[in-house]
């Protein structure tokens, strides 16, 4: 680990401030990214702020029936949350479906959305990497990539970001709320994270010195029918190789309105509304999910030791809608295997 | 000799690490360290506090043999740093128990032959003992579940979880989730200090 110095911030302004007269400084939420990336050299900062004192850790309902997930909330205490898991239970089951407990302990929802989007060459000093090192090149093309993008790709990064969180935040449209030195703005959480394109090196729209304060999620919940389906190289404490969000509401058996979603796939969480359009007004029927899987999948491009994950993504899309189509109670928060049937 | 000088090597010279104080809270004790703020929570526990029972297996939060509970919640103390923890109520394998007063899942451990090696048994006890404080499993397939983030290279599995669902069952039986807690178990939840442990203190420069 680089040498570096710690303050812990005692408000939002004071961090943005602490921020703005260090170059090179990050914040610190859980720290379970960061510290990891640090130990291995690959991110290296100069100066470090702590937020745990920022008061930012509460979960509370919003004036226009949403909720909203202050920035330093836990992992663990957002999906085990009374109102996440009843009106949010496809959040709920995303989160549990992730990391393992302790982690889901020191993450935070922010720090969620922060976790650089990576693969292992991202992690391995020897290998060029455009987005450790711009312009070096991308190792992972033509190399061993499992784990890596088959959507949205670029010729200079086909790393995926592995949140499982952020693909139902992505299918439940939050929006992300954000501290600055220009003051305060929010961000739709599809306009938050990016598309490698040229700038690989960049894994999200935030400013220099911005900080993640909340996520609010809207209203709707989708909690009658929703399914997180995390498909994996071990059923528990490992990354997606595919996994998908969906969430419907039914008027009988119309789709009245529609959400999917996939990790694992891509540079970030991979929402696809043209899919979602496909679903809408038709009966919720195999062949319908079978139209929308297509959707998804059209533009997908294999690297070689990931061209099965084509046809998986195809598969859990219809499996998922088919679960979400079929449940008919509430999501039971313990019920763990829901994900892995 | 070379000539070729720091500045031209792009990075800045080597300089004695700078230190900061910084207040822990370990198993009932008070502990002042002056430590570089990149000291992890691990580091500072076995390298400058001596509480070995922890142990650092992949030191990157994959392996959970340094889970310690942390206001009563299990984390990785190899991925925080111990500047992050001031405030905070810490407890380690050595604030569950003593050799002559074992704690339920130290004895259940025992009893249940849950572990070969052992390099890997604080951090399974410790998860355990965060898993119980949580109270959301209640079955195998919750447990297997949730102690998913400590792996056992022995792969003692079916042994620890013998143990954890009998302290769990145990628990359950005795209704110490929702009410009074039977006799003795009362000390080994989160936090809680033993008052009979010898002071630890940082060794002397």
């Amino acid at each position: 680990m680089n040498s570096f110095t710690f303050t812990q911030a005692a408000a939002v302004e004071a961090a943005v401030q602490d921020s703005a007269t260090h170059e090179g400084a990050a914040y610190i939420g859980g720290g379970t990214n960061l510290i990891d990336l640090m130990k291995e050299n690959v991110a290296r900062p100069t100066h470090l702020i702590g937020l745990k004192n920022l008061g930012l850790a509460t979960i509370e309902n919003t004036p226009d029936g949403g909720l909203r997930l202050g920035a330093l909330a836990t992992n663990a205490d957002t999906a085990w949350h009374p109102e996440v898991t009843q009106r949010y239970p496809l959040l709920s089951q995303a989160i549990l479906a992730g990391a393992s407990p302790q982690l889901r302990n020191m993450a935070t929802d922010g720090g969620n959305l922060m976790q650089r989007t990576r693969c292992y060459y991202f992690y391995d000093l020897a290998t060029p990497c455009n987005k450790r090192e711009p312009g070096s090149g991308c190792s992972a093309i033509g190399g061993y990539t499992r784990v890596h993008a088959i959507l949205g790709a670029s010729e200079q990064c086909i790393a995926t970001h592995p949140s499982d969180m952020c693909v139902a935040l992505a299918a439940l449209e939050a929006t992300v709320r954000v501290s600055g030195p220009n003051g305060e703005r929010t961000i739709a959480f599809e306009d938050f994270h990016r598309l490698p394109g040229n700038t690989p090196e960049r894994d999200n729209n935030l400013e220099p010195g911005e900080l993640i304060t909340g996520l609010d999620l809207p209203a709707k919940g989708f909690e009658k029918h929703f399914s997180y389906l995390k498909l994996r190289d071990r059923t528990s404490y490992a990354f997606a190789l595919v996994s998908v969000a969906a969430a419907l509401e039914l008027d009988g058996n119309t789709i009245a309105d529609a959400r999917l979603a996939l990790g694992g796939v891509a540079h970030k969480p991979w929402r696809d509304k043209a899919a979602e359009a496909l679903l809408i007004g038709q009966p919720a029927t195999a062949d319908t999910f079978r139209r929308a899987a297509a959707q998804v999948l059209a533009g997908a491009k294999g690297q070689g030791t990931n061209n099965f994950k084509i046809e998986l993504a195809r598969r859990a899309i219809v499996r998922a809608l088919k679960q979400a189509t079929e449940m008919n109670q509430a999501f039971d928060a313990n019920a763990f295997q829901n994900s892995n049937p | 000799m070379s000539h070729v000088s720091q500045a031209a090597l792009g990075r800045p010279p080597v300089a004695l690490a700078p230190t900061q104080p910084v207040t822990l809270h370990i198993n009932g004790q008070t502990h002042t360290l002056h430590i570089a703020p990149w000291t992890t929570l691990l580091d500072a526990l076995r390298e400058y506090l001596d509480l070995t029972g922890t142990k650092k297996g992949c030191d990157h939060g994959q392996c959970g043999a340094c889970t310690v509970l942390v206001d009563g919640k299990r984390i990785n103390s190899c991925l925080s740093l111990a500047v992050m923890q001031e405030g905070s109520e810490i407890q380690t394998i050595e604030g569950l128990g003593t050799e002559d007063n074992l704690s339920p899942l130290q004895q259940a451990f025992i009893d249940h032959d849950a572990f070969q090696c052992g390099y890997c048994t604080p951090g399974q006890i410790c998860s355990a003992q965060g898993l119980i404080n949580e109270g959301k499993a209640r079955t195998e397939d919750e447990v297997r579940e949730l102690m998913s983030g400590n792996v056992c290279r022995c792969g003692a599995y079916p042994n620890i979880l013998s143990a954890v669902m009998e302290v769990l069952n145990g628990n359950e039986a005795s209704g110490a989730k929702n009410e009074q807690p039977k006799e003795g178990t009362s000390q080994w939840s989160a936090g809680a200090t033993k008052p009979d442990m010898a002071p630890v203190e940082p060794p002397k420069k």
